[in-house]
């Protein structure tokens, strides 16, 4: 990977985010950075803040406190269309696929491919099937575009959910837990996938219980607990027993 | 890093389903189909009058009659909704249609002066425009299902009430606003336009029933708009997983509105048609209708759960229904049997898509 100034300035950096639901103080003070092509897992226990912290990344709030700057520049998004616009998608833990349709009508839902033929705008299922074959081909995963989703492993759906957001080149894609309920291989396969995002310069970020996939694939990890970020340290200078006493308080700060 | 761009992938894990295995042949449609061609076949020996000319009319006509308002509803049924004010909406749709054309031929009353003049005699009545009343009474009949499948479409879709109870109320709201207008007498298209009407709703265009012909246009539009076009592809997804149709960006709750009025037209264009059938459009027509819409869609394979579902199905299930009256007909079968086999027919054809699937 090139190591220029300008791909390592941060894709996305977060300045003293805050929240507060009424009396809840649900994030406190957030500083944290994301680097082009980095891996950064976030852990915590439940409640901890990781989905407040992702739902604001995500636009589904806005942050009380503090400031959001993409690619450099300051933005403030009021739904999850503005930040998708911006280049940041996210994996949803049920993956937001619809079952009845094939891989392919799944990657392209909501920006279908049409062809006018005069006054209609019909689908074009040739490109789309193709260029969802390409994608599928960048991420190694042996999924057929016209299958439907219904009949698809864990994994397949995973590569058609990641599929998904390397359409719109998204420079940041978070996924939320997305090796929870899979198998042994579907989860290589998942870990798999986050690898190609990374070669290709997609930062990630992982939000993740399972220690063992953090540690597999993560450049860096941050932990949170009681909405503050704990700890935010590469993952070559911690350890599953340090960032486990991190997350249920036996440790204070690292 | 250059991406290693690795020629088509290879599939050395993922088999590839055989071709009956998929599509039609591993839908419920397809089953349906089979047994109404093993129907077709067993009615053909056990009356000699079933493959008639006039009987195939009778047929194709007969479920026509039903069949447009099935296509309707099958769009609502494909997002996971139901309407069950459809046989309401054919009522009133179509005695508005026909009281308008009544008031609209009648000199003196209300706007008539515009569309029609005494003849020279004093008694015939002339259209200024022929077919002009035609056009205004039938718009008038669709205007009011449009208003109707709004207030629907805007109950379920913005209010978030549930579509059985929304369309349940709305059965019972348009059922009174038809006995309402009417005053519960029945009303009948008349007029200087009234042989047109009769013509386009229940003529015959060589040899084919109009009805049947509308219906195979419209079928054909409606296989277009859902497997050919952005709108369609929503509608299933929005049955297949609405979250996930909101998270992507779908504009869930206009998508929802334009089913219910799809729907709602569908069937005021059904009424209109059926009330030229009988030459009138009394207040209790096509009642319960919605029962029997309903249960042909499911027959032909849409699933109330949502996401799957089409025209074929549609119109296989509206044939298969109107085959077995038929045929009890032919048959010298008492015709209260009809419902009663209906019923079996419905739970038959969901079980053997659930056995079959779990086959799978």
């Amino acid at each position: 990977m090139e190591s220029s100034e300008a791909t390592r300035q941060p894709v996305l950096q977060l300045t003293g985010i805050g929240k507060e639901f009424g009396a809840i103080r649900a994030l406190h003070g957030v500083d944290m950075q994301v680097l082009p092509g980095e891996v950064v897992g976030l852990m915590g226990d439940n409640g901890a803040g990781k989905s407040t912290l992702v739902k604001i990344i995500a636009g589904n709030f806005r942050p009380t406190h503090g400031e959001i700057r993409f690619a450099g520049s300051a933005v403030q998004f009021s739904r999850p269309v503005d930040a998708r616009a911006v280049g940041i998608e996210v994996v949803y833990q049920d993956l937001a696929l619809a079952d009845n349709l094939t891989a392919a009508a799944n990657v392209f839902l909501g920006r279908e491919l049409k062809r006018r033929f005069g006054p209609l705008a019909l689908l074009d299922h040739k490109a789309m099937a193709a260029r969802a074959l390409e994608l599928f081909g960048e991420l190694r995963s042996e999924t057929r575009p016209d299958d439907l989703v219904k009949q698809m492993s864990g994994g397949q759906r995973q590569a058609v959910a990641i599929a998904r957001t390397r359409l719109s080149n998204a420079r940041l894609v978070m996924m939320d837990e997305p090796t929870a309920a899979i198998s042994v291989r579907q989860v290589e396969q998942v870990l798999g996938l986050i690898h190609r995002l990374k070669e290709q310069g997609v930062a990630v970020m992982l939000i993740s219980h399972r220690m063992p996939d953090v540690f597999a694939v993560c450049d860096r990890v941050i932990v949170m607990r009681r909405g503050e970020k704990r700890a935010d340290k590469p993952i070559h200078e911690t350890s599953p027993e340090e960032v486990t006493a991190l997350i249920t308080g036996a440790k204070e700060a690292a | 890093m250059a991406m290693p761009m690795e020629s088509p992938i290879s599939f050395t894990n993922i088999g590839k389903a055989k071709w009956w295995q998929r599509g039609i042949f591993a839908s419920q449609t397809g089953y349906v189909l089979i047994a109404l061609a093993v129907l077709l076949v067993i009615m053909h020996f056990a009356s000699p009058y079933f493959f008639t000319e006039g009987n195939m009319q009778n047929v194709a006509k007969n479920f026509s009659f039903i069949a447009i308002a099935t296509l309707g509803v099958t769009f609502v049924i494909i997002t996971g909704g139901i309407d069950l004010s459809v046989g309401s909406m054919m009522c009133f749709s179509a005695m508005i249609t026909s009281m308008v054309m009544t008031e609209l031929s009648t000199p003196g009353s209300y706007g008539a002066s515009l569309f029609v003049h005494m003849a020279a005699d004093g008694k015939t009545v002339l259209a200024n425009v022929p077919g002009m009343i035609l056009l205004v009474s039938v718009a008038a009949g669709l205007g009011v299902a449009l208003i109707a499948g709004l207030v629907n479409g805007f109950c379920i879709a913005v209010l978030g009430l549930s579509p059985f109870v929304t369309t349940l109320g709305m059965l019972s709201i348009v059922r009174g606003l038809g006995y309402v207008v009417s005053n519960g007498r029945g009303s009948f298209p008349g007029g200087p336009d009234a042989d047109y009407f009769y013509a386009l709703t229940s003529g015959d265009v060589l040899g084919l029933p109009v009805p049947f012909i509308y219906l195979v246009v419209l079928a054909l539009a409606m296989a277009v708009v859902l497997h050919h076009t952005s709108f369609g592809r929503h509608v299933f997804a929005l049955g297949g997983n609405e979250k996930a149709a909101e998270l992507t960006g779908i504009p869930v709750v206009r998508v929802k509105i334009e089913v219910y009025v799809i729907c709602a037209l569908a069937a005021g264009l059904q009424g209109i048609i059926i009330s030229g059938w009988l030459g009138s459009a009394p207040a209790n027509m096509a009642t319960s209708y919605e029962l029997n819409v309903i249960a042909a869609a499911v027959i032909g394979g849409a699933n109330l759960a949502g996401g799957i579902g089409g025209p074929l199905g549609a119109i296989v299930g509206c044939v298969l229904l109107e085959v077995i009256r038929n045929g009890l007909v032919l048959a010298q079968v008492s015709s209260y049997w009809q419902q009663t086999l209906v019923g079996v027919i419905i739970i038959l054809a969901v079980l053997v898509d659930r056995v079959r699937s779990r086959m799978i």
